[in-house]
């Protein structure tokens, strides 16, 4: 982890169809009440791939995540985590193996950067209470252990200056980031991102976008959630489009810029690499 | 005074957008450092002189030549002033007193003096009935203090540059002068006409009402003033590197500052009369300012957290050295029960100050442990009268009981979010003191002997050393007492070391994470109700081990201790107050708010009933000038130190999102 090559073209060698599914969603439908929010979407993400999830507000997609990672239990269908069927408890799903960020920054705002990380480390580590009060030297390893891989995800993403900085006062950017670390700390097969360069200038988005690849690269599948479409075409081996909770396309980017639906969803407005579908999305 | 005085202060005041370096009084510098000087020694001065005339002051302060009662707390507040201020001018060999270069440091000092001096002259003159009875030595130390303050107040302060208090509400001047009318009119009779005869009694039965809240509101009224017109604030500014010294003279400092603090709380807990306490209290408290903006407690800190060791075994041998100094075996008793209180109150902050859970019925399980331990300690009053085990194991089932009835608690609770827990625990709380005083053989089956409790538990003997018994080692003295506050110190220690242990590990983080956000650490793979019933259940299994100390050190337990709040510490509002005040989630803050929530209650007996009221405002004061608790824990102190860096725009939530790239 600590020698990490950034490889940031995106003509990056596409997993071939036939790599192992690592998250297959089928069906997934989820209702409040009167209100479908995800409407009978299937999704695979296989081993390697970044996979691209867009659509306007309000389309489902943050809604879709919580389905995913047990935080709501799906009104229908079923979702699989390197085919195994996924217990609806979120802890329980971060343990098998899927990490994920919030589209709201959900740090824990007065621990520092360090200790966030360290919490993100929980489920890989198995220290208990009477370990912690006697203190042995095997529960000393694997603390020491647990800090130096927790301060090696801090350098891999930026901020290994910022350990000792309380996460609340931390910028708006390197909040992101920071969750997108303290997320890798579970060590995940799939991370989730929602939404990762919301309230980032170009240049922090063009940051976040080789920090997604260099994830990659760890052999973790990706699937992000983003308006900003040409972060989404930079980085995505395929894009779904939700329109009110259900997946209308699924595709490479021509697939989707040019798809009849997409463009009707989005109010015709053109997809060019722009960030149209943030202004329409309103 | 050889540094020039821009170099002392100004130069080093970080101003900004909202604060600033000023003068309150526009006096030239050297004149006002000289008041301040001057100030300090008269007042200190005046500590050998005779303050009133008659021994009827309690204290007796009439003596030339040796300082009594509250002269010593002027000599103290005098000295300390009076080297402050030298020390923020840069005399060399005194700037570790000021490292800072703040002169807030001077002006606190000066007030605490100013607040003891006037305070003991004003309680002269209204106990003894008029001024006449001041000797010239009251007259010097009311003046040299306002001397002092009047000096400090010429000197650079720092502060805020405007203070914006929202205007009282009209309704508060009108309830003020609605209150004085009826007071008097309440006196006079011709109020009670204007009141239905069926409620008459209220109003003429609480009269003090009348009196309270016109106060209260001018109090608040004067302080907005007052405040507007000092604007004292705090610039936060870094301490300069430090001298370095070896460490065996680092050793030697921390050392001796908690000699210091030793003779302090000595000091504190030996104070005979409520004015003494009570000028004891407003120094302690205008001190501790004043060395927190001068920044010599900073320095403090940065040598403690080097010696980390040194600094908890010098914090122990201080308490253990406590019964040894104490000659009256009453004072070792206040002690041993702040010990237990202090021990109580660490224990509840794992469970509120580390894992969020408000957890009010905390004492029933110092109920628990103790009412355990004292059914197999061998009293006659005990149903068990021929079980008579070993002190350690009644301790170890004192504190399995607690820990059963921790997770019987805890496991249904804890799985509903929210205020069920604090609801069902407080529930507990009243139910166990109850069921307590049933068990008695009548009203239910016979366990705890009802209400009279379980007495004459057998004192404990360890290893052949009787803790009945006196005990002398050479020179030294132990009593009863003092044997058991040792014993209650090993209790102490064990639940430090708990504390300190568990807070800084992977439990530990998965505790502040949960009660940060609950969500989000469940995302992290926290499984939060095993987690949270982990700090409950340990939380109830201290608190057990506590009580089954207790019932020992006490000797004699009974349902009405372990009371949701009361009177007297511990009971569970105490044990939250002490958490809340000490400073939550640290381990020296729930120490220290134990003690003065020990103290402040039992030394302000003399305010008979008023003594409750005069411990309201005292939180209600605390909690207005130090929210975070009187320790910050180092999350907190990082939050503050940080508050310096540039502002950055908060994180809204979803708003950003369309603003992106
Ligand atoms: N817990 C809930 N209860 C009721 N309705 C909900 C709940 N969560 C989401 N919804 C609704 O489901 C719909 C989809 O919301 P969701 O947050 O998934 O949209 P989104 O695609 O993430 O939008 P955005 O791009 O704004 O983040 C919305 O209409 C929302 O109001
Ligand atoms: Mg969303």
């Amino acid at each position: 982890m600590s020698a990490v090559t950034t490889d940031t073209a995106p003509a990056a060698p596409a997993p071939a169809p036939t790599a192992a599914p690592v998250l297959e969603a089928s069906g997934v439908v989820m209702r409040f009440g009167g209100l479908t929010a995800v409407n009978d979407v299937d999704l695979t993400v296989r081993q390697g791939e970044i996979v691209g999830l867009i659509g306007p507000n309000g389309a489902g997609k943050t809604t879709f995540f919580n389905c995913l990672t047990g935080l709501y239990v799906p009104t229908e269908g079923t979702v699989r985590y390197r085919g195994q069927v996924l217990p609806p408890k979120p802890h329980l799903v971060t343990r098998a193996g899927i990490a994920r960020t919030f589209q709201n920054i959900r740090l824990f705002a007065n621990m520092t950067a360090l200790e966030n990380v360290l919490v993100g480390r929980h489920t890989r580590t198995k220290e208990g209470l009477f370990s912690a009060i006697l203190r042995g030297p095997g529960y000393r390893r694997a603390e020491a252990e647990s800090r130096e891989r927790a301060r090696e995800l801090l350098e891999f993403c930026g901020l290994g200056a910022k350990a000792d900085h309380l996460a609340r006062n931390l910028p708006y950017g390197e909040q992101r980031k920071l969750e997108i670390a303290r997320a890798l700390a579970s060590e995940p097969g799939l991370l989730l991102l929602d939404e990762p360069t919301a309230g980032m200038n170009p240049q922090e988005t063009r940051a976040a976008e080789e920090l997604v690849f260099a994830i990659r690269d760890l052999g973790i599948a990706v699937l992000v959630i983003e308006h900003d479409m040409k972060f989404i075409f930079n980085l995505c081996d395929r894009t779904a489009v939700l329109v009110q909770g259900r997946k209308i396309v699924e595709g490479d980017r021509e697939t989707v810029q040019n798809d009849e639906r997409v463009v009707t969803a989005y109010l015709g407005a053109p997809l060019e690499g722009t960030t149209a579908a943030q202004e329409d999305g309103q | 005074m050889t540094t020039p005085e821009s170099t002392a202060a100004e130069g080093t005041a970080r101003e900004s957008a909202t604060h600033e370096t000023s003068r309150v009084l526009p006096l030239p510098a050297n004149p006002a450092l000289g008041a301040v000087v001057a100030g300090g020694v008269l007042a200190a001065a005046s500590s050998a002189m005779s303050w009133t005339w008659t021994a009827d002051f309690p204290g007796d302060l009439t003596y030339y030549g040796s300082p009594a009662g509250l002269q010593w707390l002027a000599l103290a507040g005098g000295v300390l002033t009076a080297l402050l201020a030298l020390a923020w001018r840069g005399l060399r060999g005194l700037r570790w007193l000021n490292p800072s270069g703040s002169a807030n440091g001077v002006l606190f000092a000066a007030l605490g003096t100013l607040a003891v001096c006037w305070y003991a002259v004003v309680a002269i003159a209204v106990e003894l009935d008029g001024l006449v009875n001041l000797d010239p030595g009251g007259w010097l130390a009311a003046v040299g203090s306002l001397l002092a303050v009047l000096g400090a107040l010429g000197l650079p302060l720092d502060r805020r540059r405007a203070v914006r208090h929202a205007e009282l509400h009209w309704g508060l001047y009108a309830a003020l002068v609605l209150s004085v009318v009826l007071r008097v009119g309440l006196d006079q009779g011709w109020a009670l006409h204007a009141v239905p005869p069926g409620i008459r009694p209220i109003f003429t039965e609480n009269l003090w009402f009348f009196v309270a809240l016109p106060a209260v509101i001018a109090a608040l009224r004067l302080w907005r003033l007052l405040d507007g017109w000092l604007r004292i604030g705090r610039i936060e500014r870094p301490l300069p590197a430090a001298r370095t010294l070896p460490a065996w003279a680092e050793i030697l400092v921390v050392t001796a500052v908690f000699a210091v603090g030793l003779g302090m709380v000595e000091f504190g807990v030996s104070t005979e009369y409520g004015e003494l306490f009570i000028g004891f209290l407003l120094l302690t408290a205008f001190g501790t300012a004043a060395l927190l903006a001068s920044g010599a407690v900073g320095r403090l800190r940065e040598l403690t957290a080097r010696h980390r060791a040194v600094t908890t075994g010098a914090a122990f041998a201080a308490a253990g050295a406590f019964p040894f100094t104490q000659s009256s075996e009453t004072y070792v008793l206040i002690g041993t029960n702040i010990l237990i209180f202090a021990t109580v109150a660490l224990g509840l902050n794992v469970v509120v100050g580390l894992a969020g859970l408000l957890d009010l019925g905390y004492v029933a399980f110092l109920g628990v442990g103790a009412y355990a331990a004292a059914l197999v300690s061998g009293s006659r009053f005990s149903v068990f009268r021929d079980l008579h085990l070993p002190f350690p194991v009644a301790v170890l089932i004192g504190a399995l009981a607690a820990l059963v009835f921790g997770v019987v608690i805890g496991a249904p609770t804890l799985r509903l979010r929210g205020d069920y827990l604090a609801i069902v625990t407080l529930g507990f709380g009243e139910i166990f003191r109850i069921a307590m005083n049933n068990l008695d053989g009548k009203s239910g089956p016979s366990l705890t002997n009802g209400p009279n409790g379980i007495a004459a538990i057998p004192d404990v003997s360890l290893f052949g050393f009787d803790f009945g018994e006196a005990h002398d080692f050479g020179a030294l003295h132990l009593g009863k007492n003092g044997n058991y506050l040792l014993l209650m110190l090993v209790a102490t220690a064990v639940v430090v070391t708990v504390f300190a242990r568990v807070a800084n590990s992977r439990i530990g983080r998965a505790w502040v994470a949960i009660r940060e956000d609950e969500t989000a650490a469940e995302a992290m793979g926290i499984n939060g109700f095993r987690v949270k019933l982990i700090a409950f259940a340990l939380g109830a299994t201290l608190a057990g081990l506590a009580g089954a100390v207790q019932a020992h050190v006490s000797g004699a337990i009974s349902p009405d201790q372990y009371l949701f709040s009361g009177p007297t510490p511990p009971n569970s509002a105490f044990l939250l107050a002490a958490v809340i005040l000490g400073g939550m989630g640290t381990i020296s803050g729930p120490l220290v708010g134990a003690a003065l929530l020990f103290l402040i209650p039992a030394k302000l007996e003399f305010l008979q009933q008023y003594q409750l009221l005069a411990f309201g405002t005292a939180l209600v004061l605390l909690m207005r000038f130090r929210p975070e608790g009187l320790i910050a824990s180092r999350r907190q102190r990082l939050e503050f130190h940080e508050a310096q860096l540039p502002a950055q725009a908060a994180p809204i939530d979803d708003v950003p999102t369309k603003t992106g790239a």
